[in-house]
């Protein structure tokens, strides 16, 4: 007798286990009624700043709630909690993203019918979080002026696997003489229309139209919403 | 870098499998989109690892490069990408944001021996 190598098809996705609690999750976040959306930027991009003024604003009229991922402090949840909206931490350790059974985790004592909007603040990290689902409806990705106007070119990937380009601190943008043309050719380039929005969390300017985009955003989950 | 962890989920499904179909797994055969977030150096470097204590111990990963394919709206034609930075078709340059092929990360098949007898 002699060995002979024998091909066992098999096919199945590597990540099928977080791709399922993702969708259980979608679903839940669905039947709830809640718009969920997640933020993916490399540290230091203002995620959290930009989250801060996010969740003070929104809240007046309407009821919202983050995550927040965080490899070891809890600086970015105490921040966050100024905002004065429920807010939890999700420690991941040396882990450089966040997957779904973490959010489903972070999440069992949440009562979602309570929620307009639930806000999920990934690792700073611009390359692993783009494999994982994490059952968002909307996926922001963050890009700062001050990071100079290649990292589309950089990660095309994450910014295939978001939906919204947001560009922040652009209070700083004459400073640092960035440049909106070769920013806006570089996101199309790799994610041809993509819609990017332009703010800046400290000055407030571009806040109002993003804000309105997510209420917008929110009668897809919810086409009788009338908070 | 989550290859280790990716690489852990990989084991952990081709031992399942193997528990299941009662045979030994000499190599994981795996198709690795130019889109999946993984790089193919580092989970190589970290399979051997994952592999440690698991019925996969001793075995091989062998990873086929799944390259992007992109639908191009204006040639109603599908079209490899020719740059990760420009997502645009090959032939009449309309940029194509809906991606065909390029994101898979999946294991397409277990390799295993099998004893056939010697040719006479």
């Amino acid at each position: 007798m002699r060995p002979e190598p024998r091909l066992i098809e098999v096919r199945k996705n590597v990540l099928k286990q977080n791709d399922v609690v993702a969708r259980s999750l979608r679903d839940h976040f669905h039947a709830a009624g809640v718009f969920v959306v997640s933020l993916v930027s490399s540290p230091g991009s203002g995620k959290t700043a930009f989250l801060e003024k996010t969740l003070t604003l929104l809240r007046k009229n309407y009821r919202v709630a983050a995550l927040v991922g965080d490899l070891a402090t809890e600086n970015d949840a105490l921040r966050l909690a100024r905002s004065q909206a429920p807010v939890k931490q999700i420690t991941t350790g040396t882990l450089c993203h966040l997957e779904a059974a973490m959010v489903q985790n972070a999440l069992e004592d949440w009562d979602l019918n309570q929620l307009d909007f639930l806000f999920i603040e990934n690792v700073g990290n611009l390359v692993c979080p783009s494999s994982y689902d994490l059952g968002e409806d909307l996926r922001l990705v963050l890009i700062s002026v001050t990071e100079g106007e290649d990292k589309p070119l950089k990660y095309p990937t994450i910014f295939n696997s978001a939906d919204v380009a947001i560009v922040t601190k652009v209070d700083l943008a004459e400073a640092v003489e960035f440049s909106w043309q070769t920013a806006y050719a570089n996101i199309r380039a790799v994610r041809p229309g993509m819609p990017v929005l332009q703010l800046s969390a400290k000055t407030g300017e571009g806040m109002e139209e993003y804000l309105r985009f997510l209420a917008g955003s929110l009668t897809s989950v919810r086409p009788v919403a009338a908070v | 870098m989550h290859e280790l962890s990716i690489a852990m989920s990989i084991v952990e499904l081709a031992e399942e499998e193997a528990d299941r179909r009662g045979i030994q797994v000499n190599a994981v055969h795996l198709k690795l989109g130019a889109l999946s977030g993984v790089v193919k150096e580092a989970l190589l470097s970290c399979y051997e690892m994952a592999c440690e204590g698991t019925l996969l111990q001793g075995s091989r990963l062998l990873v086929e490069h799944v390259p992007v394919v992109i639908f191009c709206p204006s040639c109603r034609a599908q079209r490899p990408l020719s740059s990760m930075q420009l997502f645009c078709c090959s032939e009449c340059g309309t940029p194509c944001s809906e991606i065909v092929q390029g994101k898979e990360l999946e294991v397409v098949a277990l390799e295993t021996q099998e004893c056939v007898p010697n040719p006479v």
